[in-house]
This record gives structure tokens, sequence and C-alpha cells, in this order.
């Protein structure tokens, strides 16, 4: 191929090989897609990934189950909150402890407070990099409120790291409640702002209807979950089907979609906003006084004036931090419902204070496995709607 | 279906393929023999009980030392039947390999691709059995327990991106 002079071919008679990416302007996220084209279709799509593998497996056995907690933030960094709860629900499990009422109740509330700035920068990068800038700009502009509660509970914005064996690391602001209500002012106005532009706007219509259709069969088949298994039409939600944190206690409805297009993935996004608003404002209604860690020497770190003015509290810091919470051997997997669908956390302990394997399955890696079955047969344009509906996240999906 | 419903139902299915069962954690986790087990794969497909439909993870664990030395852990979940299984194949260190699965769900190939990349293991009938997260010319598999951490790769030539960066 290489060895023939370019002028010579006709390019309109042979199949062309393009290869999209690893740094494209229109892909948010590093990956690589090597494309057959016949023309602007696409005749098959091999998905390169793993350009933002940090070894994260290999480095969580490395230190101890605390330690392994800021790791965790940088797998769906758009939804940090709902990794750090997936992982400590693990580890929660393999001690046979459970956290507090007002601990889960927190969880909850930062969980969904992590899905709506994750389907907000999903729904917002997908419609500006189709062209809707202003739906981008706007949804960005409402994270932004999220992420400054954020920052108020947990001292960042991102790398929050806010989970620990049986609790969270502190309780929530004392004005939380009046941050939340004007946040959710703004948040409802911007978001019924972007409704208005894009979810009847036909030239989004044309450029997401009936593009990236993938059947209810072959998205189970192909392990989808979350927003991209919903939207094809089928009833699945961790929250629902294995509830976690006290999930069971709240009213919710999983919204569906039918044709299992990129319109129906955005719709079903974009309904799950709202559901999410309605978990936090019930948990706000019903949320428990009480600690928000439990009382366990063997898990959580004693209190600073217990370190300082006892012998019992400062051995059991020393042990807690120098050797690290020894998790009894055993095995569990944990799936959380994160942004993108089931985050599950596969850890093996073998009881000496550190992680023996820690497996997280990638939701999006699943994804992006399918994406040249919904591509195929469409144009080399819309995989960037396809690709941004999937939402990658690369720490999630390269580890 | 409960926990050890699901089990007894299994074992009933696997017949001498399964070696061991039980709940772990509220989880029903059952160790198969790994000739035969494609068939017994199938039937957690197939069967209107168990029904199977997803195929949620696949992965290893290097347990270094025992023997054998490897366990494949399977996650499967029943949509229908809101169920889950944990189904583990024992595989020694100088034979490490299983069938692939790819056959009956396809979220098996990249999650195959994945557990070769990382640990090793090799998936017979694989249809495209690369690396996935790393590059071709890693040497070695890092999630291995004698793989050190602080290893380095040696350098690789670059690739004319035009002829060769390219598989189909």
């Amino acid at each position: 191929m290489a060895a023939e002079p370019a002028v010579e071919r006709d390019p309109t008679e042979e199949v062309m090989e393009i290869q999209m990416g690893p740094s494209h302007p229109a892909t948010h996220g590093t990956i690589k897609f090597n494309l057959k084209l016949d023309g602007e279709e696409v005749l098959a799509c091999d998905t390169e990934v793993g350009y933002l593998h940090r070894g994260f497996e290999k480095m969580i056995e490395q230190g101890t189950w605390t330690q392994a907690i800021p790791y965790t933030d940088r797998l769906n960094y758009v939804s940090p909150l709902i990794n750090n709860v997936g992982f400590i629900l693990a580890v929660e499990r393999l001690c046979e402890i459970e956290a507090p009422p007002r601990c889960q109740h927190i969880r909850v509330i930062m969980s969904e407070i992590s899905r709506i700035t994750d389907h907000l920068t999903c729904l917002g990068m997908a419609a500006s990099e189709i062209g809707a800038m202003t739906v981008g700009f706007l949804m960005n502009e409402a994270r932004e409120f999220l992420w400054d509660i954020v920052e108020a509970v947990t001292g960042a914005r991102v790398t929050v790291s806010y989970t620990r064996i049986g609790g969270v690391t502190r309780d929530l602001p004392p004005d939380f409640d009046a941050r939340l209500a004007e946040a959710f002012k703004h948040l409802d106005a911007l978001i019924a702002d972007c409704d208005k532009l894009v979810t009847r706007n036909r030239i989004f219509l044309d450029r997401m209807e009936g593009i990236g259709l993938i059947s209810a069969e072959e998205a189970v088949s192909y392990g989808l979950t979350g927003p991209l298994l919903r939207a094809s039409g089928v009833d699945y939600d961790v929250r629902k089907a294995y509830p976690y944190s006290g999930y069971e206690n709240f009213d919710f409805e999983v919204p569906l979609g039918d044709k299992g297009d990129n319109y129906d993935r955005f719709l079903v996004r974009f309904n799950e906003l709202e559901q999410s608003l309605r978990i936090i404002d019930q948990a706000m209604k019903t949320m428990p006084d009480g600690p928000v860690r439990i009382d366990d020497a063997r898990y959580v770190l004693p209190a600073k004036h217990e370190v300082y003015n006892s012998i019992e509290g400062l051995m059991n810091h020393f042990k807690l931090v120098m050797e690290g919470a020894k998790v009894p051997a055993g095995e569990v997997y944990q799936a959380v419902e994160g942004a993108n669908g089931e985050v599950g956390f596969f850890v093996v302990s073998d009881g000496s204070g550190r992680p023996y394997r820690c497996r997280v399955r990638p939701p999006c890696f699943l994804g992006m496995a399918a994406l040249e079955e919904m591509v195929r047969g469409h144009m080399v344009a819309d995989i960037i709607p396809t690709f941004g509906m999937i939402n990658m996240i690369g720490g999630e999906c390269d580890r | 279906m409960n926990g050890e419903d699901l089990l007894a139902k299994v074992r009933a299915v696997g017949g001498d393929l399964v070696v061991e069962s039980g709940i772990e954690h509220d989880h029903p986790v059952v160790v198969i023999e790994r000739d035969g087990a494609l068939g017994f794969f199938r039937s957690l497909r197939q069967d209107s009980e168990l029904d199977f439909d997803m195929l949620t993870d696949v992965t290893a664990v290097d347990y270094l030392g025992r023997t054998p030395r490897f366990d494949v852990v399977y996650q499967f979940t029943s949509l229908p039947k809101n169920h889950r299984l944990r189904v583990k194949i024992r595989v020694p260190e100088d034979d490490v390999r299983v069938h692939t699965l790819c056959g009956i769900w396809k979220s098996a190939n990249w999650l195959e691709r994945e557990a070769w990349d990382m640990l090793g293991v090799h998936f017979d009938g694989h249809p495209d059995l690369r690396r996935i997260l790393l590059y071709e010319e890693f040497v070695g598999h890092p999630l291995r327990k004698d793989y050190p951490v602080d290893k380095r790769q040696p350098l690789t030539e670059e690739r004319d991106p035009i002829v060769q960066d390219w598989k189909f």
C-alpha cells in the first residue's frame, strides 16, 4: 500500500483507512479509532483504548486500604464520589461493618450530586461537539454550582477522597441546606434553558435520532449498563436491583428509552437529572442525626484528643497509619450505579492490611467495546455524538 | 431464587464439573473444572431458570506460591431473574489457558483481552487476542505478582503510523 505512488490510485474506488485520534479535537479523551471508510460511511472501526492507563490496579496493591481511596477519585474523575462509595462499600462488606444511618444518607446525597455533575458534563460536551455551544456553556455553569458544594463538603472539587472505612471524613457543613437550595435554584433554571435549546431542536434531532442504534439484546450481550442499556429499553439499575446505602428507601423512577439511539441516551440522562434531584430532596428531608463514622478501633482513626492524651489512642493511630486496617481475608464483588453504569469493585483481601487484588469493572470500557456495533454503517461525523453519549472517561476506561 | 437455591441449581446443571460451591458475603460462588467448562457456561446462558444473560466481568487473580497458581474469575448477572453468580476456574502456572466465551457473550471479547494483557491468561479460540490497555511491545503481564512494580520497559522502535500501526 505504501509503495504505490498516491497519484496513480483512484481514491473513490478503494476503501479508505483513516486513523482518527489519539488526540482529535472533537473527541474529549485520548482515544484512537482506526477506521475503514467507504466514502463517508464507516465499514469497520477498531477502537484503541489505553492511552490513560496508569496501572490503577497494580498501584492499589502497594499501599494500605485507606491509601487506595485517593486512587479511586481518579477513576471516573467527573463523578469521583461514586467511586469512593463503591470501593468503600466493598471494603465494608469484607469487614462486615455498616456505616451509620447519617453517613449513608450523606453518601447517597453526594453520589447523586456526582451523578448530576457527570450527566451535565456528558450532555454539555456532546451538545457542544455537534454545534450547540451554548448548551455546553450553560451546563458547565450549572456544574460549577454543584462543584462549589462538593468543595464545601469535601475540601476539593475533583480529588475528593471523601469516604473512609466505616464512614466519611467529615460531616456536612452547617449551611449545607442553604447552599443546596441556592444551587438548585440556579440549576433548575439552567436545565430548563438547555431543555428548550436542544431537546426539540431540529438540527440536534437530525444528528442524534436513529444514530448509534443498538438493540436491547445486543446491549445486554455487550455488557452495557447504565444509561446506555436503559436507552435500549432494559430496566436495570443497580440502585433498584441490588440496593446499597439505603437506596431502597427512596422513591425514584428509572427513565427508559425504547429505540436505543443517541437521542434516547440523551433523554435518559436528561431525565435522570430530575430523578437525582428528587433523591437528594428526600434524603435531605429524612436526614437522621448522629455520627458520620462508626466507633470501631479496628478500622476508624481515633479522635485527635485521644491520640494526644491517651496511650491507647496513640497506639491505635500509629497502627492504623503504619500498618493499615486489617481487613479480614475474603473476596467481595460490590457494584454501585455509577453515572455511566455499573461500577463494580472485585476486591480480594489476604488479611495482611493491604489489598491483595482490586479489580474495577469499568462501565465505559464495555461501552467502547460496543462502539463499532453502534457506528457501523453510519457516517464518520456520527462517531462524535455516539462517542459523546457513551461518555468515555479515560480514567475509568483505561484505569 | 435465593443464594442456596441458585447454588443447588448450578450444581445440578454443572454435575461433576463443580468442585466447590458456597456463599461468600451474600454472593454465590462456584469453582469449576477447566475441562468441559464451555458447556457449563453455555447452560448458564441457556437454562431458563438461571438465565445469565450478562457476563459482567472477567478477570484473574494471581495467587503466587499456590498450586494451581491462577484463579480466572467470571461475574455473571441475570437481568430477568435478578441474581448474580461468581464462577472461578483454577489454572496452573505452566498452562495458563481457558476457553473463550466470545461465542456466548459479546462482552467477553474486550474483557478477555484485558485479562490477557494484564495477567497473561490465554483464551483459546478468542478471535482477536491482542493487548488492549498496553502496547504490543510491552514485555510481561503487569498484574502478575512476580512483576516488580518499578520494572522498566525497553524502548521500542518508532513505528511508521501509516504502514505499521494498524490492524484489521
